[in-house]
């Protein structure tokens, strides 16, 4: 028998984690009570894939804004995971204990950096250097996902870098026995077998990239049109939000609700694929 | 010691170690193993657990040196030449040396990936040339039949016993002449082992086998001959005692040996 001070330990608790649950639903139940009514005045289709966001005129198209989250998420991930990757194969692989120690509370520091301060650092060091050198406005696509990689760069080497450390000693054994070298061992052994939980570390990373908001707020020029290159400025679908809230009102309010829907779907669809290609073993 | 036994650079000798200290960090584990192991025949080393059996072992390919702060002192041969030079190619003698260990490790791929693993680290491309091995290494060690059906389906899949027959040829598919396994059968049901002591006496027919176990039963049954290492006061294993294996289970010269064997001790 349990006494009843354990029991009421397990009530407390078991009501503390449903009211973390609830806020959660509790958000959801409201961004789609808000948001669901212009969809399904506008059109599911009409609404995402629309060219015109012109909340004045009573055009919602979000278009725009989904190329430009996905071109800047792409972006960060075509800069960053390549980095985060050699990053934690060295961590987890050559580095002497010494410095690993040295480099790893570093990179966490990284995901302590409140994302105004990278915004103001990527407005004063990145978009200038962009403008001067590869020409545009500066405020830029190209911008917006050099810091978004630098963002990531925590998620994806944590993760990436514990999956490594996690496989049997005996896979690198059985490699290094067999005549394979350091690297051989790596690339044919290690990284396959890693494999599930380093596509998992990128998900949630290219997840963190697509709802990151000041940041890119603050370098990527927000204009609302189909963005052409790379140095072209954009606008996503998280500094739509960011941007407009603070005035918006009536159908144009419940636009930007609408496409707080389309994010958190994203969002849900990309954890999924994370938890799921973490299981798989 | 054992001096009559050692046979002066005889090329029936395939491994020799003289006077080899070996350290991890400041602890000496290790100490004065000399031991000329003959060419295409079975020798076990035994002795009570943590004495240095893995240790000597992995001396023969260099697995220590994956260990930080481990040290080496004294001669290592492989067919007359020391392995422990400043230019002694690792990779090289790995190849000509394999290892097989206590628990089934099979890489987390397809049972024909598995083996063809170290050939094609090595260079092999052809996939004629590949399978071709694939199907000879799984022949020799008798797992073809078994398998040829499922080259494709994870090795992982296979029961303990099939996976380390795997193991093992995995190691000959790359050619080895030296075949050193750590206690290969501990982690298997009784009709795996005997499959693999049968296959151990047919191998040895061609490669130079160096196992060590728990087992004296097994080194009794399978071995030619027997070297059994025990830990002095400071811990560091000593070989003490190097004879064939008939002799040293029958008629033991060490009173060590004598004391170990009967169950004494360890
Ligand atoms: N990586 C290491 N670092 C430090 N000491 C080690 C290391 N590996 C082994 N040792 C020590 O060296 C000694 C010999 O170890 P070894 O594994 O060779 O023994 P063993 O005879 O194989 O034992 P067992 O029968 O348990 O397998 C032990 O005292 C052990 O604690
Ligand atoms: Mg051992």
């Amino acid at each position: 028998m349990k006494s009843f001070n354990e029991k009421f330990a397990e009530v407390v608790f078991l009501i503390i984690a449903f009211s973390a649950l609830s806020v959660l639903a509790l958000i959801t139940v409201f961004i789609f009570i808000e948001g669901l009514p212009i969809i399904a005045r506008v059109g599911i289709f009409n609404f995402v894939f629309g060219m015109t966001w012109s909340p004045s005129h009573g055009e919602f198209g979000i278009f725009p804004m989904v190329i430009g989250s996905v071109a800047v998420t792409l972006g960060a991930a075509i800069l960053g995971v390549p980095v985060a990757l050699c990053c934690s194969i060295f961590l987890a692989e050559f580095a002497p204990a010494k410095i690993s120690n040295l480099i790893r509370p570093a990179i966490q520091l990284l995901a302590g950096i409140p994302s105004v301060v990278y915004g103001f650092w990527g407005l004063v060091f990145i978009v200038p250097i962009i403008r001067n050198y590869l020409g545009g406005p500066g405020l830029s696509i190209l911008a917006g996902s050099v810091i978004l990689a630098i963002m990531i760069l925590p998620t994806v080497i944590s993760i990436s870098e514990v999956s490594l450390l996690s496989l049997p000693r005996l896979y690198k054994e059985g490699a290094f026995a067999l005549g394979a070298t350091h690297w051989q061992t790596i690339r044919s052994v290690l990284m396959p077998a890693a494999k599930s939980g380093i596509v998992a570390g990128i998900i949630l990373g290219i997840g963190r990239a697509i709802g990151e908001t000041m940041a890119v707020i603050m370098v990527l020029g927000n204009a609302v049109a189909i963005p052409l290159s790379i140095l072209d400025p954009a606008r996503t679908l998280t500094t739509s939000i960011g941007i407009e809230m603070g005035y918006a009102s009536g159908e144009h309010r419940e636009a930007l609700f609408a496409t707080g829907i389309v994010l958190l779907i994203i969002i849900m669809i990309l954890n999924s694929i994370a938890q799921y290609a973490a299981r798989k073993r | 010691m054992m001096d009559d036994l050692k046979l002066k650079s005889n090329p029936g000798v395939n491994l020799k170690t003289e006077a080899v200290n070996l350290y991890y960090g400041r602890f000496q584990a290790l100490r004065g193993i000399t031991i000329s192991i003959p060419h295409r025949s079975i020798t076990a080393i035994i002795g009570p657990s943590g004495c240095g059996k893995s240790t000597l072992l992995r001396i023969f390919n260099r697995m220590n040196d994956l260990i930080p702060g481990v040290r080496v002192e004294g001669k290592v041969e492989l067919d007359g030449a020391s392995i422990y030079e400043k230019n002694t190619d690792v990779v090289a003698l790995r190849k000509k040396v394999g290892m097989v260990f206590q628990k089934p490790n099979p890489f987390p791929m397809s049972v024909l990936d598995n083996i063809a693993f170290g050939p094609r680290q090595h260079g092999v491309k052809r996939a004629a040339e590949l399978e071709g091995i694939v199907e000879q290494s799984l022949r020799q060690v008798g797992l073809w039949e078994e398998v040829k059906d499922i080259l494709m389906q994870p090795a992982l899949s296979l029961s303990a016993g099939q996976q380390q027959l795997l193991c093992i040829a995995r190691v000959l598919a790359v050619g080895p002449e030296v075949i050193l396994m750590d206690e290969p059968c501990s982690a298997l049901d009784p009709d795996a082992t005997l499959r693999i002591e049968d296959l151990m006496r047919d191998l040895a027919q061609d490669y130079t086998i160096v196992i060590v176990t728990h087992n004296m039963e097994q080194a009794a049954r399978i071995s030619d001959m027997s070297a059994f290492i025990m830990m002095e006061e400071d811990k560091a294993g000593v070989l003490v005692e190097y004879s064939p294996t008939a002799q040293l289970f029958s008629n033991p010269k060490d009173k060590r040996t004598d004391d170990y064997i009967t169950g004494r001790f360890g």
